[in-house]
């Protein structure tokens, strides 16, 4: 599994119960849900580090990193 | 995948900031009207106010500045180059606009009596107004998109306007880019607020996603408009900022500047007078890390304690709140270290700087039946004020043209030709990675476009920007999404070699750096104090003069010059000397 600076807690995500949060605010629609898993996952790694997807996760399961390239 | 067709009255493209305000604001004018609010991303945090704004960079308070004043003041910071009417229409409606979306719920900073609290950023007047808490800007948003009950389509890419016989407005086309499904709009009016061109230098980190602004805007409205026979200005007005290092955010001297923070050199010492976003500026920026005074850097680390907890607040919670986070990773501590800066990569934007899409003071384009607001729209350094104002201007004009346009028919030729271009990439299992494409389309605007501007770079620029056009139908994409960037890689080359065509076009230097041509580094308003426009005319891009329309504020003589003189005093000499070698090159 490589490294993306979206990640989420999967003991935290509720995307099996339907949420899609994270995916619907994202600028760029990077993030989906593993439908296998029941989690979300950051699919393209294409961020701008803008931090909807952390704010608006209602149980705090996503947080953003810088890219690498920018650290 | 599936073709759907629908029919709506005004079509608004870009849910943003401008997007926003324009569907409202059509809706109101008159209820009866179907609006549509078409989003390529999501409405709820989706623009360039993604997390919200942490000032206004541009309002105008009675008892603090005048609309006359402001005018002036953008028409010597844009050196000369504005349609004033434009400007005036915003700054007669900043103020009304403040208010009410002070009464819509967005919060700005007042002072103990309840007045706005307006800070001294601009070389002459008085126009910022922290929003501290400004983060909430897109709820309050849309709340009132929910409340006019305006239709939204979240994920749809608009790709080209649909025109009638008679090169009017009939609509737009877009495509789903979670389905692929092919949307055909139907509609009286369209309203373009789609944002920047953000996605057209390459960041230095190389990262295509770390750009200033956000990257969902790719400059597609750019591409729209022009392919729909519509004309642009001032594309040779490049948007650079003066941005921190690597994260590509701004460093906010608006922000830290009134609470004593400030731009400097290697030796900590200011350079500029004034801090105010200009080409100036960047030129005297670019000219002190060209100078061996390198890097600039944002200092702040000799302020108190309490004032550094209140610029943390607001610049970790609002606007790009990843900054903290970016600077933890650093260990840059603004108490200790002062934050290193460097300039952009280039845009266009006329949020910022002056490029955009050809608009008057109605936010009427040269097309009929096509409307522009926001950052895509040509209205100099308007930013997130100017986009609301426009967008109520551009939401009402469009209103009042429906009643009295007819519904085009739809040209079963366009329709056809588009979206098998749309397609296409979707049918080529071995052509090219769209990010492969960007990535070198964009490396070249870097090599061959960034200021200085060399005529011969940029002219092996154009070519290389026309071999890649080719490329273009070489494109490979296994899913909607990355269809998505195919498409962008388009609009992206479009906006390279505009920028390369208006560039070489004015064959003089105007605004700082913007616009810093070394094979003619004089300024002459002999023969370009004159709009430079671009258009498509049988298929080519054709750039051509317009003239600046008489002034109706004039500027007084010894004012012309004020943001010719950013450089603090005590360098004068060496500047003068400077100024030397850089004419003679």
């Amino acid at each position: 599994m490589t490294s993306v600076p979206v990640r989420v807690n999967e003991d935290l995500c509720i995307a099996e119960k339907g949420c899609t949060v994270c995916v619907d605010v994202c600028p760029l629609d990077v993030l989906a849900i593993d439908i296998v898993k029941g989690k979300a996952f950051m699919k393209f790694d294409e961020c701008w580090y803008c931090m909807p997807c952390e704010k608006d996760c209602p149980t705090g399961a996503v947080t953003v990193d810088i890219p690498y390239l920018l650290r | 995948m599936q073709t759907q067709t629908q029919t709506v009255d005004v079509l608004v493209i870009g849910g943003g900031t401008a997007g926003p305000m324009a569907a409202v604001k059509a809706k109101e004018a008159n209820p009866a009207l179907k609006v549509l609010l078409l989003e390529k991303a999501n409405v709820k945090r989706s623009g360039a106010i993604s997390m919200g704004m942490d000032g206004l960079n541009n309002a105008i308070v009675p008892g603090h500045a005048t609309p006359e004043q402001y005018v002036k003041e953008i028409t010597i910071a844009n050196d000369g180059i504005v349609n004033q009417k434009t400007v005036m229409a915003y700054a007669e409606n900043s103020f009304a606009m403040i208010e009410e979306l002070d009464r819509w719920g967005v919060k700005f900073e007042k002072d103990e009596t309840g007045d706005y609290a307006m800070r001294k950023v601009h070389h002459m007047g008085t126009y910022v107004l922290p929003m501290p808490e400004g983060h909430d800007i897109k709820k309050v948003l849309y709340r009132r998109l929910k409340r006019a009950r305006i239709e939204i389509t979240n994920r749809l890419v608009a790709t080209r306007l649909l025109l009638a016989e008679d090169g009017s407005i009939a609509g737009a086309m877009a495509f789903d880019c979670r389905s692929g499904d092919f949307h055909i709009i139907r509609a009286k009016a369209v309203i373009l607020a789609t944002g920047a061109a953000g996605r057209l230098g390459l960041p230095s980190s190389g990262y295509l996603f770390g750009t200033y602004e956000n990257p969902t805007n790719a400059g597609d409205g750019y591409s729209m408009a022009y392919h729909a026979g519509a004309e642009l200005s001032g594309i040779e007005c490049f948007q650079i900022n003066p941005l921190i290092k690597d994260y590509n955010g701004p460093a906010c001297a608006y922000v830290t500047g009134p609470l004593g923070g400030y731009t400097a050199n290697n030796k900590g010492e200011r350079f500029i007078e004034c801090d105010y976003w200009s080409g100036q500026m960047m030129m005297e920026f670019y000219r002190e890390l060209e100078g061996g005074n390198g890097p600039v850097f944002l200092k702040l680390d000799h302020l108190a304690e309490e004032t550094i907890q209140n610029i943390e607040t607001i610049l970790h919670s609002n606007e790009r709140p990843s900054r903290g986070r970016f600077h933890e990773g650093r260990g840059t501590d603004y108490r200790e270290q002062m934050v290193e800066m460097h300039i952009s990569e280039i845009g266009l934007c006329s949020g910022h700087s002056a490029s955009g899409v050809w608009v008057n003071e109605f936010a009427e384009t040269t097309v009929k039946g096509l409307y522009a607001a926001g950052d895509l729209a040509c209205v100099p350094h308007n930013y997130m004020l100017g986009a609301f104002v426009y967008g109520k201007i551009a939401g009402e004009s469009a209103a009042a043209y429906c009643a009295q346009a007819p519904l085009a028919e739809v040209d079963e030729i366009q329709i056809a030709t588009e979206r098998e271009r749309v397609w296409a990439p979707l049918s080529r299992p071995d052509g090219l990675p769209p990010l492969q494409v960007e990535y070198k389309l964009r490396r070249m605007v870097n090599d061959y476009l960034q200021p200085p501007k060399v005529t011969r770079k940029m002219e092996i620029g154009l070519q290389r920007f026309e071999e890649i056009r080719h490329d273009l139908d070489r494109l490979s994409a296994s899913n909607p999404h990355e269809l998505m960037r195919a498409l962008e890689v388009h609009a992206i080359r479009d906006c390279a070699e505009m920028a390369a065509r208006a560039s070489l076009y004015r064959t003089e230097s105007r605004w700082g750096l913007y616009h810093n041509r070394v094979d003619y580094p004089a300024r002459n308003d002999e023969d370009w104090f004159v709009h430079v426009q671009l258009k498509k005319l049988n298929g080519e891009m054709h750039c051509f003069k317009r003239p600046i329309e008489p002034y109706i504020i004039e500027l007084d003589e010894q004012e012309k010059t004020a943001y010719q003189k950013l450089r603090i005093s005590k360098d004068a000499l060496s500047n003068a000397r400077e100024q030397d070698t850089l004419t003679s090159v």
